[in-house]
């Protein structure tokens, strides 16, 4: 654990955001993960996505559960506002909080462990409900906390640090979220930021439940041969369908790619993600197609990346419940609570 | 990029940006932490050895250090690596026992010509050597320009004393108020070398109307300044200009305040902006209540009957042709007589040597200066070197130090029969400074605090006394502060391509934005992708060789803080923090040639 704070000064030529931001006053405290911990990467990831949206700390609620993963939260948007729950809550806090606010950006940050076990009803019920969110899970197939037990998303057959075999079945969180309804679907690495970066960005954007499964070395228990889950075997089977660029703002497209390869899909809130093809066969709308294509790749030992499904025409819990459009906390008393006159209204038309 | 080769000697050393600058090459973050531990007597002696006048040099150095400080590029102020040079000479123990002996006389003759700093540093290279060395000076005391041009509330002559008895302690003969007359005659004395280093003596003169006239009240500054701290010269009338802008007229117009002065004026040709004073020294001039008038252009003194009253001033402007080169022409305004007492001409100074025969072996050039080679300090006689402002006209005292250790260099190699063109290259020393996981056997922990000021006495006590010392020092608890500023640039961040794993862990935490992992190119392109943008192309740019995935890593060295927290982050020791030392090679260092460790 590194004892001294992160010096204060920083790089005299950084740019500036819109609200006139550093990346770096997206920083939250000094990590204290092991040295090289790809979930370190993520939190970089998770800072530059937020300042290229200038996204107004203030406004986001990052949530999470229990474990490495959900540590996280400490080390970035120190300005925001955060939740760390009990472990495997995080989807169910994150609901309840969206339900009150719904302005606010809701971030959950959750692990193998949190959301492939403990968690695993909590993690299905808010992406079924669509819960307008982004759900990152931090993914390293351990339990590093408890110094590397295989977790239910460690693929069977790969090997622990001790040489032990996992003989279960892995848990892949990418294929449940497709079939539970999930509206944006990806997956990344923490060692490819140039994928992971605009991906959370376009996730953030989505009005929805987005799910962003990020595998994620861990450094300490599962980054060695045998491993499915480490730098050297991600990097030697990433199959990247497709790479992003997130453009917010209202300037209008300009993309120098071949025709055809590149496919411009509006989101709701009017921004725009240029998808580049890499895998020319590859549809990202079309949610049976990409189940069909993970779980082919993935019987021949391949991690398949990218965006992997959008629904451009999303929609949230909230227009399925048809809630009031003001979060609860601007509503004044007399609306929050109108009376027994109109309590006894309500019985009536129930009886 | 070709891989960045860290084991030329040069490559870390430009990284330590105040010794790169230095033109001794003084050690600076080494000494700053000694003194942040409070090992006074240590800092001392490290520049001891290598500025051979620390406490002088504390007080008055022209510190090219401090503008190539990194600090100053990380935020407003540089740390004040000279203050701090004079808390090692303030707070030192008696450091007599461990300064070298005079060596056992090895039957070698060397006459010294001028007694200040280059000479005294000629000196005090080759005695330990066992050289019979003989300094000859017009003055009384050793120093020369040091103790009679620096004023005393600048620098007091215990602080002079002390540090030049420590090189006449060493067994050197001084001839105090022996002016050598001819070169030509003492060469045929038979010296094994001679060193020339007499300054730069004369001061330039303003021919302008009225000047013989009205000559008693009209003094060229440096004479002016040498008869005050002889203490020939003991007032001035009430109404003083100082014409100038160099270090000299602020020293005339603060000496002229203390002597009587009280309306004191400081006039220039340039703009404020582009006199050749030091800052500093310009703040401490108009904090004693002296304006500095400029755009002003002297051309004529004005005088009743030879008795000085006042001096004419045309008005100009600055203007650029298109090559930015700066003329001043007159801006058409009215002439200006301001009306005065006294005047000090500081106007330059020049080098004069009408004591070297021109037929007895050492050329000049067009200029009437010494063909001096700058490597080897040597003339064109093969025995006879130059140094200080005798060699290139007027520098300063640290360049005079450099110089000399250059001359004694070459002597002693010229006396051992050995080629006076080669020089040995340094000894470079590399060592890791990892202690434990997070521990590092220096405070990696960035001080956010800005520059220290340095106490002074109070203005109305400093000018009534001419020998008051203005600045009085840091204290030992505000030299901490201070020292807790440096940024370690010593303290290398060494890369090995062959552990890194590519996790990214130091490009997340560098506070700095310093490191980037991207395809190789070459430097301009590399430069336009850095991670953040590439201010300084003066800065190198650290390549490592190809890492797993194809690419480099590229660490611009620009503003690294050297917090030491990308090998902290690093998970298989990819990064190391290593200082790094390099001993510059002085006269008898005792290392074969193209010979030294390194990385």
């Amino acid at each position: 654990m590194t004892y001294i704070a992160k010096p204060k000064f920083h790089h005299p030529g950084l740019t500036k955001n819109r609200l006139g931001y550093t990346h770096r006053d997206y920083e939250g405290k000094i990590s204290t993960l092991c040295a090289g911990c790809g979930h370190d990467s993520i939190t970089a990831s998770i800072i530059e996505a937020c300042y290229e949206l200038s996204i107004e700390p203030h406004r986001v609620a990052k949530i999470s559960g229990i474990g490495c993963s959900s540590k996280t939260p400490d080390y970035f948007l120190g300005n925001s506002h955060g939740f760390n729950s009990v472990h495997g809550r995080m989807p169910s806090v994150l609901t309840g909080a969206n339900l009150a606010n719904r302005d606010l950006i809701y971030l959950g940050v959750s692990g193998d462990g949190d959301s492939a076990s403990i968690g695993f009803g909590q993690f299905a019920h808010s992406i079924r409900r669509g819960v307008n969110m982004t759900y990152i899970v931090e993914n390293n197939g351990v339990y590093g906390l408890t110094k590397g037990q295989f977790s239910a998303t460690a693929d069977r057959g790969s090997k622990s640090k001790k040489g032990v075999i996992n003989t279960d079945s892995a848990v892949d969180l990418v294929a449940i979220a497709l079939q539970l309804g999930a509206s944006f679907v990806a997956r990344s690495f923490s060692g490819d930021k140039t994928q992971l970066v605009p991906l959370i960005a376009a996730a953030i954007e989505h009005k929805g439940a987005a799910f962003l499964d990020v595998i994620s070395p861990c450094i300490a228990f599962n980054n060695h041969a045998g491993s499915t889950k480490s730098f050297d075997y991600v990097r030697e089977h990433n199959d990247a369908v497709n790479r992003l660029d997130v453009l917010t703002g209202r300037e209008p497209i300009a993309v120098d790619y071949a025709p055809g390869t590149v496919q411009v899909v509006e989101q709701h809130d009017g921004s725009k993600i240029a998808l580049r093809k890499i895998d020319a066969d590859y549809d990202a709308h079309d949610r049976v197609g990409a189940l069909a294509f993970l779980q082919k790749h993935a019987a021949k030992g391949q991690i398949v990346t990218g965006l992997l499904y959008v629904d451009p025409d999303s929609e949230d819990l909230h227009s399925h419940l048809n809630t009031v459009e003001q979060p609860l906390n601007r509503l004044e008393a007399d609306v929050l609570c109108p009376g027994s006159a109109a309590l006894d209204k309500i019985n009536a038309s129930l009886r | 990029m070709k891989p960045t080769d860290i084991s030329a000697p040069d490559y870390f050393h430009k990284v330590v940006d105040c010794q790169w600058a230095c033109p001794a090459h003084t050690p600076v973050p080494e000494y700053i932490r000694l003194i942040a531990e409070g090992r006074y007597s240590d800092a001392y002696m490290i520049n001891w050895k290598s500025n051979v006048f620390p406490g002088i040099l504390g007080r008055t150095c022209d510190r090219p250090c401090e503008p190539a400080c990194r600090r100053g590029r990380v935020e407003e102020n540089p740390v004040a690596i000279c203050r701090l040079k004079r808390v090692a000479a303030d707070f030192k123990d008696d450091i007599k026992s461990r300064l070298p002996r005079a060596g056992a006389r090895n039957g070698k003759r060397i006459a010294i010509i001028g007694g200040g700093p280059a000479s005294l540093t000629v000196a005090r290279d080759l005695a330990p050597l066992g050289y019979h060395c003989t300094v000859f000076d017009q003055d009384p005391k050793a120093g020369g320009m040091m103790r009679t041009q620096i004023p005393k509330f600048r620098l007091p002559d215990s602080v002079i004393d002390e540090e030049t008895d420590y090189i006449l302690g060493l067994g050197i003969e001084f001839k105090g108020g022996h002016r050598i007359d001819s070169l030509k005659k003492l060469l045929s004395e038979n010296y094994d070398a001679i060193f020339v280093g007499s300054g730069a003596p004369r001061g330039r003169e303003l021919d302008i109307p009225g000047r013989k006239e009205a000559a008693a009240n009209i003094h060229i500054g440096i004479d002016w300044l040498s008869s005050v701290s002889f203490g020939h010269t003991d007032k001035i009338g009430r109404r003083v200009i100082v014409l100038g802008g160099g270090n000299t007229a602020m020293d005339c117009c603060r000496t002229a305040r203390r002597l009587g002065g009280e309306d004191v004026r400081v006039i220039v040709r340039s703009g404020f902006e582009e006199m050749k004073a030091s800052p500093w020294e310009k703040e401490d001039a108009m904090h004693e209540d002296i304006p500095i008038l400029n755009f002003m252009v002297p051309i004529a003194f004005v005088h009743n009957n030879g008795k000085l009253t006042g001096v004419t001033f045309q008005k100009v402007k600055a203007e650029y042709d298109a090559k930015g080169k700066r003329s001043l022409v007159p801006s058409g305004e009215a002439d200006e007589t301001i009306n005065c007492d006294d005047v000090l001409v500081a106007v330059g100074q020049e080098n004069a040597f009408p004591w070297i025969e021109r037929d007895c072996g050492i050329e000049f050039d067009k200029w009437n200066m010494p063909k001096v080679d700058p490597k080897t300090m040597g003339s064109t006689h093969p025995k006879v070197f130059f140094g200080g402002d005798a060699a290139f006209g007027p520098k300063n005292i640290i360049w005079a130090v450099a110089h000399g250790h250059d001359a004694a260099l070459s002597i002693h190699r010229l006396i051992s029969g050995e080629d006076v063109q080669e020089r040995p290259l340094p000894q470079v020393h590399v060592s890791s400074q990892k202690m434990g996981i997070h521990e590092w056997s220096y405070d990696n922990d960035i001080s956010d605090d800005k520059r220290f000021k340095v106490p002074h006495r109070d203005k109305v006590v400093a000018l009534k006394d001419i020998r008051a010392e203005v600045e009085l020092g840091y204290d030992v608890k505000l030299a901490l502060g201070e020292a807790q500023r440096c940024l370690n640039c010593d303290v290398q961040t060494v890369f090995s391509a062959s552990l890194c794993i590519e996790c990214d862990a130091c490009v997340d935490i560098c506070p700095m934005d310093c490191i980037t992992f991207t395809q190789n190119g070459d430097e301009a392109d590399l430069r336009k992708r850095l991670k953040a943008p590439s201010q300084h192309v003066d800065q190198d740019l650290y390549v490592s060789s190809d890492l797993k995935t194809g690419r480099v890593m590229v660490k611009d060295e620009d503003v690294c803080l050297h917090c030491g927290l990308c090998a902290e982050r690093c998970p298989t020791g990819a990064w190391d923090m290593q200082k790094y030392l390099i001993d510059m090679t002085h006269a008898g260092t005792s290392c074969p040639s193209r010979a030294r460790s390194a990385a």
